[in-house]
C-alpha cells in the first residue's frame, strides 16, 4: 500500500483541476466539501502509508519512488520521485490532518464570500504543492513545492485584493520569499557543481566530496531560504502583513504549515548542516534571537492575529534553536505540537472574529468567555499550551529543545528561556483581553448595526468551525504524547531517528537535571501567566507596557523602506523611464521595424503568379546544381 | 481462335512471372488505409443515398485507427526481430517508418473529425474528401517505408495527387480552386525535377534501390561524381518543394490559405511528415557518405526557411498566410535535424514532426471552427476579442500557439531543444543560434494572436464612444462582417480533435518521457 503515496499530492491537484473547472457550478458550500474530501482522502492515505511504514523493520523504512523522469538534460537527470521516509510522512501527516480540520472550518468561515470556490481552489492547490515540498526526493522537485506554496500563499493573503492593505501585504510576503529563494536556487547551483546530482541520498553519499567552505556556504543560502519561508530574522516582518489573509489561511499556511518548511528543509539537509559547525551556530543564534525579538513585539500588538502571527515567528525560532543545536527530533517535536496548538489559537481568534463582525482589536473584546462558551473552552487548552504550563504539549516540546540547548549553547538556553516567560505572557495578555474584563464589544456590534435584540450579540461558530476547534483542542492538550522525555518506551516520534542517525544531538543530560530544568520551565511559564493576567484583566489601557518601538516592530518596515525599498523604487524608475524607454526599447523596436521592414520586402516576391514562382524554383534548382558542381569539380 | 491462342500465352508467361515473397505486416497500414477508401467509394456508389457525413467520417476514422494498429503491430515486430526489408526489397520496415505510419495514422484520424464538422457546415456531403485524405496519407507512408527511389517517387505522387484535389476541393469559392491549380502545375514540375534526379543517381550508381546506392557507394570511389551530385541537388529539390523550404517554398501560402481549412490542416501535417520522411531516409542512409557535399546546402536552405519564414509571418493580415510561414519556418527547424546527419538528428527530426503535427492540426481546426462558413473570416481582426466570446476555442488556440512559439511544458519547447541540441551536437552551432533567433522572432506574431484574442472585443469598443464606433463599423465592412454578437458553437468531432491535440501537446509536455522514449527507437534500417 505505501507505494501509492503518489496519490496523497495527485487527490489535491485532482480538486483543483475539479474546482477549476466546475468551482463555479458548485457553488458554496459544495466547492467547499469537494475540497476538503480531497484532503481528507490525502489523510487517509497519508495514515495508511505511515502504517506500512511502521510495519518495516526500523533500517527499511526509507524508501524512494519514481514515477517519471523529469529533466534528462546532460549530467543533469531530474526524476519526479517521492522520498517516503519517517521525516516525510511526519510531515505529510500533520500537514493533511490538518489541512482536512481547516478545510473543514473554512466551509463555514467562508461562507457567503463571493469568491467562495476561488478559496477551496488556492486552498487544494497549496496542500498539493506543500506535499509536494515534503515528499520530493530532489531539492529540484521539493522547490517546485516551495515555489507553489509561496504562490499559494501570495495568492490567498492577497485574496481579498480589493482591500489595497491585503493587495500590499501578498505582494509584500512574496516579494521577502523571492529575495529568500535565490538563496535556495543558488545552494542547488553550488551543489550540482560539487555533486552533480540533486536527489538528497546522491548529494549526502557525497558530502565528503564538498569542501568544508562550500559546505558551509550551501547550509547558509538554503537557511537564508529557510528564514524567508520561516519568518526568521531579518525576513520576518512580512507574516505579520500577512495576517491580511483570511483567517483560516493564517492558521494553515501562516502557522501550522508553510512556515515550517524551512525548518522542514533544514532538517532534510542534516547530513549536510551536521558537519558546518559555522552553520549551526548561525542557525542556532538567528532562532534563538528570532525567538525572543518576535515574542517582545507580541506583547505589545493590540491585533488578535498580529500577536499570533509574532508568536508565530517565536516559535518558528526555537525550532530552528533546536536544528542548530542538532536536536532535530525536537524541532519536529515542536513544530508538530505547534501545528496543533497554534492552528487551534487561529482558529479560535477566527471564531472571535467571526462572531464580532470582522473586529480583530483586541482592546473592543473582553469578556467574551461568557458569549462565546465553546470557543473559549478549546481556545484555553491553545493557549495554556503554547504557554508552556504542564502537562499540555507546547511544556514538552518546548522543554526538550530547551534541554538541549542548555547542553550545547547555554547563552541561546537563557535566551529561549526568557522567551518562555515572554511567551506566557503575551499569550495570557490576549486571552485576558479577549476573554475577560468589560463588554468592550458592545461598541463594535452596535457600530455594525446590531444594536437590538438578539443579533447584538456575539454569536458561537456553526458545527464545521466548531469540530476542528475541538479535535484541535484535544491534540493540543494531548499533543505531548508524542515525546515523552521519562519513557523511552513510548515515544512515537522516537522513530524519526534512523532519519539522523548519529548526527541527532545527544544531550546526556542526567535524571536529575532534567527535572530541575523541567520545574524551571513550568515555574517560568507559570511567572508569565502569573504576572500578565492580573495586570490584564482589569485594564486595558496600558501604554507604558506597550512602547511603540515594540508596536511598530523596533521600526523594521521604515528602516527596510529606507534603506531597500526608496532607493530600489529610485532605480525601478530610472530603469523604466531611461534604460527601458530609450536604450532598451530603442534597440528592441529598431530591430522590430527592420524585422516587419525585411518581411514587407520578401512579401513582394509573393505576387501569386504560379509562372514567378515555378521561376523561384528553377533558380533554387540552379543554385543548388552550381554549388555540386563545385564540389564535383573543386 | 487468335485471342485464345494469346490468353494461353499469357497465362503461361504469367505462371513464369516470379512474384516476391510479400511480407503483408509490412505494408498493411498502407492496405488498410487504401482499402478503407476503396470500401468509402464502393459503399457511397451502392448506397442509394448520398453516404451520410457521419458514416464516411466513421469509416473514416475506424480505417485510420486499424492503420494505426497495424502500425503499432509493426513497431513490435521491429523492437522484437528488428528492422528488414521486404517486398523484394521495395520496402523497409524499420523503427522509423513505422514511427512514420503511427503519426500519419494518427493525423489522419485528427483529421477526418475536424473534416467532418467542416463538410456539414458546408454542406458538400460525400465521402471523397476522406477518401482523398485517406489515400494521400497511405502515400506519405509509402514515402516513408520506400527502399528505392522510385517507390519514394511513387508514394509522392500518391500522396500529392491526393492533395491537389483537396486543395480544390471547395468548389464554391474560388480561391480554392486557384490553390489546388497552382499546387498541381508547381507540384508537376517539381515532380519532373525529382524524377530527373532519380534517372542521374541511377546513371551513376546503376541502381535505384537505396541500400544497393549505399552499397555502391562505400565499395566504389567515384572519380567524376559530377553526375551523382547533380542527381543529389534535383532530389534535394524535389523534397525541399514538398516540405516548403525556402526557395521552392512560394506556393504555399497560397495554397495553405485557398484550400479548406482542414485540409490546410492534414496538409502541413501529413504532406510534411512524408516529405521529411523521404528526405531523411535517403539523404542520410543513401547519400550518408555524399553529406560534405549536401550539408552545407541544406545548411543554407535551413537558415533561410527559418529566417524567411518567421520574418514574413509577422506582416500578415490572414490567420492561415501567417500560419502557412509559421509552417515554413517549422520546416527549417526539422531541417537542422536533417542537417546534423545523425541518428540523433533523425530523432530530433521525427519528435519535431511528431509534436508539430499535432499543434498544428489542433490549430488549423480551432481556425476552421472560428473561420465560420464559406472559410470567410481567417483576418486577423476576427481574433480579437475572441476569449470573451469563445473561452474554450480561445484557450486552445493560445496553448497551441504557444506551444508552436516553443514555450516550456509543452510537446513544441522540447522539440525545439532536441533539434537545436543536435545540430549544436554535429557542430553546426551557427545554425542553431540563427533557428533560436528565428524562434525569437517566431513568438511575436504567435503572441499577437494570443493577445488579441484576450484584449477587449470589438463589442466592447463599441461601447466606448463615438470614435470607437466608427472604427468598429469601418472594420466590420473591411473583412465582410465580422460576427459581434455570435457566440461560437464548437461542433462536436472538431471538439473532440482540438481535445486531443491539446491533451498531446501539454501532456507530453509536462511527461516527455514516452513520446521521447519513442522517437529514441525509431533508427533508420541503415544509419
Amino acid at each position: 500500500m505505501i507505494h501509492v503515496a503518489y496519490v496523497m499530492f495527485l487527490l489535491p491537484l485532482a480538486g483543483f483541476a475539479v474546482l477549476a473547472l466546475f468551482g463555479r457550478r458548485l457553488g458554496d458550500p459544495w466547492a467547499g466539501w469537494v475540497a476538503t474530501a480531497t484532503i481528507t482522502g490525502s489523510f487517509v492515505l497519508a495514515c495508511i502509508t505511515m502504517a506500512g511504514l511502521l510495519g518495516r523493520p526500523a533500517a527499511g523504512r526509507s524508501f524512494t519512488q519514481v514515477l517519471f523522469t523529469w529533466l534528462p538534460v546532460g549530467g543533469l537527470h531530474v526524476n519526479v520521485a517521492l522520498l517516503v521516509d519517517p521525516l516525510s510522512m511526519t510531515m505529510a501527516l500533520f500537514v493533511t490532518g490538518v489541512s482536512a480540520l481547516i478545510h473543514l472550518y473554512s466551509i463555514g468561515y467562508m461562507k457567503g464570500d463571493e469568491d467562495y470556490p476561488k478559496f477551496f481552489l488556492y486552498l487544494n492547490l497549496f496542500v498539493a504543492s506543500m506535499l509536494i515540498l515534503v515528499l520530493g526526493d530532489n531539492l529540484l522537485f521539493t522547490f517546485v513545492g516551495w515555489e507553489g506554496v509561496g504562490v499559494c500563499s501570495y495568492w490567498l493573503v492577497a485574496f481579498w485584493f480589493g482591500r489595497d492593505t491585503a493587495a500590499s501585504a501578498g505582494k509584500k510576503a512574496f516579494l521577502y520569499n523571492r529575495l529568500a529563494d535565490v538563496g535556495f536556487l543558488i545552494a542547488m547551483f553550488l551543489v550540482f557543481d560539487k555533486t552533480g546530482t540533486l536527489d538528497y541520498s546522491g548529494i549526502f553519499a557525497h558530502v565528503s566530496a564538498i569542501d568544508p567552505a562550500a559546505r558551509t556556504a550551501i547550509c547558509l543560502l538554503l537557511f537564508a531560504a529557510a528564514a524567508g519561508k520561516s519568518a526568521q530574522i531579518p525576513l520576518f516582518p512580512w507574516l505579520a502583513d500577512a495576517m491580511e489573509g483570511p483567517t483560516p489561511v493564517s492558521a494553515l499556511i501562516h502557522a501550522a504549515t508553510m512556515v515550517t518548511a524551512g525548518v522542514y528543509l533544514m532538517c532534510r539537509m542534516n547530513p549536510l548542516l551536521a558537519t558546518s559547525h559555522p552553520a549551526q551556530w548561525v542557525v542556532a543564534g538567528v532562532g534563538a534571537a528570532t525567538a525572543f525579538v518576535a515574542a517582545t513585539i507580541g506583547c505589545a500588538q493590540q491585533d488578535i492575529k498580529k500577536v499570533l502571527a509574532y508568536s508565530t515567528v517565536s516559535q518558528l525560532g526555537y525550532m530552528f534553536l533546536a536544528v542548530g543545536t542538532g536536536a532535530y527530533e525536537a524541532a519536529i517535536f515542536l513544530m508538530v505540537a505547534h501545528a496543533f496548538f497554534k492552528a487551534e489559537l487561529f482558529l479560535g481568534a477566527g471564531s472571535v472574529i467571526h462572531g464580532l463582525d470582522d473586529e480583530q482589536d483586541l482592546k473592543r473584546m473582553g469578556n467574551l468567555r461568557k458569549w462565546m462558551p465553546l470557543t473559549f473552552a478549546t481556545f484555553i487548552f491553545g493557549w495554556l499550551a503554547i504557554a508552556g504550563i504542564p502537562p499540555l504539549a507546547g511544556f514538552w516540546a518546548k522543554g526538550d529543545i530547551l534541554d538541549n540547548a542548555w547542553a550545547r549553547f547555554p547563552v541561546l538556553w537563557g535566551l529561549g528561556l526568557l522567551t518562555a516567560a515572554l511567551t506566557a505572557y503575551y499569550m495570557t495578555r490576549l486571552s485576558a483581553l479577549a476573554f475577560w474584563g468589560d463588554d468592550r464589544w458592545r461598541a463594535v456590534l452596535a457600530k455594525h448595526g446590531h444594536g437590538q435584540g438578539d443579533t447584538g450579540r456575539p454569536h458561537e461558530a456553526p458545527w464545521v468551525m466548531a469540530v476542528p476547534l475541538v479535535v484541535l483542542a484535544v491534540l493540543a492538550f494531548f499533543g505531548g504524547a508524542l515525546l515523552l522525555p521519562w519513557h523511552p518506551s513510548w515515544t512515537p516520534l522516537g522513530w524519526l531517528a534512523p532519519v539522523f542517525g548519529a548526527r541527532l544531538y545527544d544531550a546526556h543530560l542526567s535524571g536529575a537535571t532534567e527535572w530541575v530544568l523541567g520545574v524551571v520551565d513550568a515555574v517560568v511559564a507559570l511567572t508569565g501567566v502569573g504576572v500578565a493576567f492580573p495586570l490584564w484583566r482589569s485594564r486595558p489601557d496600558r501604554p507604558a507596557l506597550e512602547p511603540r518601538v515594540l508596536q511598530r516592530s523596533y521600526f523594521l518596515d521604515d528602516l527596510y523602506d529606507a534603506v531597500v525599498g526608496r532607493p530600489g523604487q529610485a532605480l525601478a524608475d530610472f530603469s523604466a523611464t531611461v534604460v527601458d524607454n530609450r536604450i532598451i526599447d530603442g534597440a528592441v523596436n529598431g530591430v522590430g521595424r527592420l524585422a516587419r521592414q525585411v518581411g514587407s520586402g520578401v512579401r513582394k516576391v509573393q505576387t501569386g503568379f504560379v509562372r514567378q514562382y515555378a521561376l523561384g524554383i528553377v533558380l533554387g534548382a540552379v543554385v543548388l546544381l552550381v554549388f555540386m558542381a563545385t564540389r564535383a569539380w573543386a | 481462335m487468335t485471342a485464345l491462342s494469346a490468353l494461353a500465352a499469357m497465362l503461361a508467361t504469367t505462371s513464369h512471372l516470379a512474384l516476391p515473397r510479400i511480407a503483408y505486416l509490412s505494408i498493411l497500414p498502407v492496405l488498410i488505409l487504401l482499402g478503407g477508401a476503396a470500401a468509402m467509394l464502393g459503399a457511397s456508389a451502392l448506397s442509394p443515398r448520398r453516404l451520410p457525413t457521419s458514416a464516411s467520417t466513421t469509416m473514416a476514422v475506424l480505417t485510420a485507427l486499424a492503420a494505426l494498429g497495424a502500425s503499432l503491430a509493426q513497431w513490435v515486430d521491429v523492437r522484437d526481430h528488428g528492422p528488414h526489408v521486404a517486398v523484394a526489397g521495395a520496402v523497409v520496415q524499420d523503427g522509423f517508418s513505422a514511427l512514420v505510419a503511427v503519426l500519419v495514422s494518427a493525423a489522419m484520424a485528427l483529421s477526418a473529425l475536424v473534416s467532418d464538422s467542416w463538410l456539414r457546415r458546408e454542406e458538400v456531403g460525400g465521402p471523397e474528401l476522406q477518401v482523398l485524405m485517406l489515400v494521400s496519407s497511405a502515400g506519405a507512408v509509402v514515402m516513408a517505408e520506400a527502399n528505392d527511389l522510385i517507390v519514394v517517387f511513387l508514394g509522392l505522387e500518391i500522396l500529392s495527387i491526393a492533395l491537389y484535389v483537396l486543395a480544390a476541393f471547395n468548389a464554391k469559392r474560388e480561391q480554392s480552386g486557384e490553390a489546388g491549380l497552382k499546387y498541381f502545375v508547381l507540384g508537376a514540375f517539381s515532380s519532373a525535377i525529382f524524377v530527373y534526379g532519380i534517372a542521374l543517381v541511377y546513371g551513376a550508381t546503376g541502381t535505384t534501390n537505396l541500400a544497393q546506392i549505399t552499397d555502391y557507394l562505400s565499395r566504389n570511389v567515384l572519380l567524376h561524381e559530377g553526375v551523382l551530385l547533380a542527381g543529389v541537388a534535383l532530389l534535394l529539390v524535389g523534397f525541399a518543394f514538398k516540405i516548403a523550404a525556402v526557395p521552392f517554398h512560394l506556393w504555399t501560402p497560397d495554397v495553405y490559405q485557398g484550400a479548406p481549412t482542414p485540409v490546410t490542416g492534414f496538409m502541413a501535417a501529413v504532406a510534411k511528415v512524408g516529405g521529411f520522411a523521404a528526405l531523411l531516409r535517403v539523404f542520410i542512409s543513401s547519400f550518408g557518405l555524399l553529406r560534405t557535399d549536401w550539408q552545407p546546402a541544406v545548411w543554407v536552405m535551413a537558415a533561410v526557411t527559418l529566417l524567411l519564414g518567421a520574418l514574413v509571418a509577422l506582416v500578415q493580415r490572414d490567420i492561415k498566410r501567417m500560419l502557412a510561414y509559421s509552417s515554413i519556418n517549422h520546416a527549417g527547424f526539422v531541417l537542422l535535424g536533417v542537417q546534423a546527419a545523425t541518428s540523433r538528428g533523425v530523432e530530433a527530426a521525427l519528435y519535431y514532426l511528431f509534436t508539430y503535427s499535432f499543434m498544428v492540426i489542433g490549430a488549423f481546426a480551432v481556425i476552421s471552427v472560428v473561420g465560420g462558413p464559406d472559410d470567410a473570416g481567417h483576418d486577423l481582426e476576427r481574433y480579437r476579442g475572441l476569449a470573451r466570446r469563445a473561452p474554450w476555442l480561445a484557450l486552445t488556440l493560445a496553448v497551441l500557439l504557444l506551444a508552436q512559439a516553443g514555450i516550456p511544458f509543452t510537446t513544441g519547447f522540447l522539440a525545439k531543444l532536441e533539434v537545436i541540441s543536435a545540430a549544436v551536437g554535429a557542430g553546426s552551432t551557427a545554425l542553431a543560434v540563427i533557428a533560436m533567433v528565428s524562434a525569437a522572432v517566431a513568438a511575436f506574431f504567435y503572441l499577437r494572436v494570443v493577445l488579441l484574442m484576450y484584449s477587449a472585443g470589438p463589442g466592447e469598443q463599441a461601447m466606448d464612444g463615438a470614435v470607437a464606433h466608427e472604427e468598429n463599423v469601418a472594420v466590420g465592412a473591411g473583412s465582410g462582417g465580422v460576427a459581434t454578437a455570435v457566440t461560437l458553437a464548437v461542433p462536436a468531432t472538431s471538439a473532440v480533435a482540438i481535445s486531443l491535440c491539446v491533451g498531446v501537446t501539454v501532456l507530453f509536455g509536462l511527461w516527455p518521457a514516452p513520446l521521447t522514449g519513442f522517437a529514441q527507437l525509431a533508427h533508420l534500417l541503415i544509419p
